[in-house]
């Protein structure tokens, strides 16, 4: 079986195609194996689409779930009990959310890859930390929202974490201000969900004609852009308005879903987010062909970690171009690419929806 | 009576106010007179050429067609049409609005029919075909009886034309229905609904296994078209496929490698979404059902899913954009048991029409109102839904 401390401790950036190829056509063989034999609903959809897990398969060719099913159907690989976390997803409203089981195992990896690859944009050090949310989000230990654990996870790379929203996502000022004066000349980190870090911590700055001196953080967000794109608010926006409020200069988004939680996108200095040696990207056209370089598609993800569910390779519903692999300006290694946000719901012809449109 | 919407959210395309004073008889030859010219225009119109569906609608209004639907309608009693008809015709099929219009002017009525909200071009194509037929003043009286409507969902104007109708057509689904009937028309008045309905179809192996190329290559068209052309979305696409008879193994992969190809040389336009929905549905065909035997799939476009037990509640698992399911039994007496009122149209190949109608009638189904050959499941007519339409919308006088 694939053991992730095998290369746990290899840089996260580090493989050409040719080595992360080879990794992870074991890995996946290994992976796939493992959750056919131990869940059952994913071995049925092995059969029906008639894939033989005993066989190797390139990269190309590992199968992958639709990310939908997470939330259609409870997919476990390994026995309840051992079941110590179960993560759920936002979801849009009208629809069940994703459950993921986490056992110690798989929740533990989630950790070390998350910290390793944000350390490595970041630095190893643990930085005084603000959380641009609030703490009410943490209440129930046990089933964490998406957003509850991207906070956690994240928490791990600081210290001194604060919570600067209230229950009602009320920035308080005086708490930053508070926090500054304390960490006076060191750097920070600062983490919050995209979309958070603009309506409240951006706006409320703007509205109450507040400058914070925050030149010496770092910014980390994610969690996709959907709302702002209705605001008209692009990355470059995001940045520049951003900086103006509070100074920032290092600000970095990244990609990444609950169903893979850890092996995350970061977004590098040139501006694509990168695939780790712990994940990766294939694109795909509307027949389930691979795109070439520089050609939208929808986005499927690998990740090496999910062992308690059979999350290892799946179908997102983004769609994105991957721009290259290898040979990015920023000169990490792996593949670097865009992502463009939801594909648009099929606009489907028949008889039956009078009303559907408003 | 007079029926005018003055409101700013109606936005008339055709027509204004309705003077309903007089009726017609139904199939007055004015009407087909009528329709006949509005084919011409079409036909001759160069718009329309790039719309196969206005051109299957302008061959169905030609004067020969007419003809026989009136000789197959002839009454015994004398008929009138009933006032005014308020059309609600579905929003995502572009076409659908012109039947219905020509439904109830056969049946001798004024007509109010509310278009789709979404600019489609062929609801401007007809609508100026229409105005231009009607600047021949022979057609004065039908056009002081007709107005093509648009509005955004909005239940007060739906409401007041409600009120006033005298028939009220609702197409499109069981929601639609519900909340269309929430809203009351005046006590003599009638309506036509038409909820969601499923439909199947029956094809025989052994003609399959004997066919030439080229006509299993038509057979595969006509199946494309009762299907992927409205995304199988359609209430008389079919969901589901019986193979009646032996040995439909050879059979079976002839024909869906035959539609294979005819999904590929039309070019059907298939999503990202519409690949999504279809995955997740076998995905979640495949941990639900325990009947599951087997998944044919070609590339995303085409899928099938072969089961081996047919569930009572079979209605309700509908495929989208290219997504079937398979059966093979030797005798249809076994699929009693599937069929109930939401059972529309059974589409054929090679299985005898009659035996098909025997199987209904004898064991006195509540569903299956239609029996047509591959190819033909989306051709509408004035029998549809299990109703005649026409007779629907008028009245009888009563001679004795």
């Amino acid at each position: 079986m694939f053991n992730l401390d095998s290369i746990i401790e290899v840089a996260p950036y580090s493989l050409n195609k040719s080595e992360k190829n080879s990794l992870y056509e074991d890995a996946f063989f290994a992976l796939t194996q493992h959750h056919y034999e131990n869940c059952e609903p994913y071995g049925k959809i092995l059969n029906a689409l008639n894939i033989d897990p005993s066989i190797k398969q390139d990269v190309d060719n590992i199968p992958f779930l639709p990310v939908r099913i997470f939330k259609e159907h409870d997919l476990r690989s390994v026995e309840e009990p051992q079941v110590i976390k179960t993560m759920t997803s936002s979801g849009t409203s009208g629809q069940r959310p994703s459950k993921i089981f986490l056992d110690r195992d798989t929740s533990k990896n989630q950790t070390k890859v998350l910290v390793k690859v944000t350390s490595s944009f970041i630095g190893k050090k643990r930085l005084p930390m603000l959380v641009i949310d609030s703490k009410v989000v943490l209440k129930d230990r046990k089933q964490f929202s998406a957003r509850g654990a991207g906070i956690l996870g994240f928490s791990m790379l600081g210290r001194d974490v604060t919570y600067v929203l209230d229950e009602n996502m009320e920035l308080d000022v005086e708490r930053v201000e508070e926090f500054h004066r304390k960490h006076e000349g060191s750097d920070i980190l600062i983490f919050g969900f995209t979309f958070m870090v603009w309506e409240y911590f951006y706006k409320k700055l703007e509205e109450l004609n507040k400058k914070l001196p925050l030149d010496k953080a770092i910014l980390i967000h994610g969690g996709g852009w959907k709302k702002l794109d209705e605001q008209s608010v692009d990355n470059n926006t995001f940045k520049s308005k951003l900086g103006h409020v509070c100074g920032i200069k290092k600000v970095y988004n990244y990609y990444g879903m609950v169903e893979q939680t850890g092996s995350i996108f970061m977004e590098c200095e040139a501006g694509y987010l990168h695939s780790s040696i712990f994940s990766d990207v294939i694109t795909r056209r509307e027949d389930f062909s691979i795109c070439d370089f520089n050609e939208t598609g929808v986005i499927q993800l690998l990740s090496l970690l999910p062992k308690s569910y059979p999350g290892h390779s799946i179908l997102s519903e983004d769609s994105g171009i991957i721009h290259g692999e290898d040979n990015c300006q920023c000169g990490r290694l792996g593949k670097y690419f865009t992502v463009h946000g939801r594909i648009e719901s099929a606009e489907i012809r028949g008889c039956s929806d009078t009303f559907s449109e408003q | 009576m007079t029926h005018f919407l003055n409101n700013k959210n109606v936005h008339y395309l055709l027509g204004g106010e309705i003077e309903a004073t007089r009726l017609f008889v139904p199939y007055d030859n004015l009407l087909c007179d009528f329709l006949n010219d509005l084919s011409s225009q079409l036909r001759k119109s160069e718009d329309a050429g790039g719309y196969p569906d206005v051109l299957t609608f302008a061959f169905w209004c030609r004067r020969a067609n007419i003809a026989r639907l009136k000789e197959e309608y002839s009454s015994n009693h004398a008929r009138l049409g009933l006032g005014t008809v308020f059309h609600i015709t579905p929003s995502n099929v572009p076409i659908n609005f012109a039947f219905s219009f020509c439904f109830g002017l056969l049946s001798g009525n004024a007509n109010i029919v509310r278009v789709p909200t979404k600019a489609f071009p062929q609801v401007d194509i007809i609508c100026a075909a229409i105005a231009k037929v009607f600047e021949n003043n022979d057609y004065r009286e039908i056009k002081i009886r007709t107005a093509f409507i648009r509005y955004e969902h909005n239940e007060e104007i739906t409401r007041l034309l409600s009120i006033d109708c005298n028939a009220r057509i609702i197409w499109g689904g069981d929601e639609t229905v519900n909340s269309v009937r929430q809203l009351p028309i005046s006590p003599r008045s009638v309506e036509v609904v038409f909820a969601d309905r499923y439909s199947f179809c029956v094809v025989d192996p052994t003609l399959v296994n004997s066919l030439k190329e080229s006509d299993l290559n038509r057979l595969a068209e006509g199946f494309y078209n009762d299907t992927y052309l409205m995304d199988q979305n359609a209430c008389s696409s079919p969901h589901l496929l019986i193979w009646l008879g032996k040995e439909s193994s050879t059979a079976k992969d002839r024909f869906w490698k035959a539609l294979s190809e005819v999904v590929k040389e039309k070019q059907y336009r298939m999503t990202h979404a519409g690949a999504a929905d279809k995955y997740v549905q076998l995905c979640s065909d495949a941990i639900e059902l325990d009947n599951l035997h087997a998944v044919k799939a070609y590339g995303s476009f085409l899928y099938c899913i072969t089961i081996n037990e047919l569930p009572s509640n079979i209605d309700e698992f509908r495929g989208s954009c290219g997504y079937f399911y398979e059966y093979e039994t030797e005798d249809l007496r076994g699929l009693s048991h599937i069929v109930n009122n939401s059972f529309q149209t059974l589409t054929y190949f090679g299985t005898d029409r009659k035996y098909l109608l025997d199987f209904v009638v004898n064991n006195g189904l509540s569903g299956i109102d239609r029996i047509v050959p591959v190819g033909q499941a989306l051709d509408i007519g004035v029998i549809w839904d299990g109703y005649d339409i026409v007779k629907n919308l008028s009245r009888i006088i009563d001679l004795q």
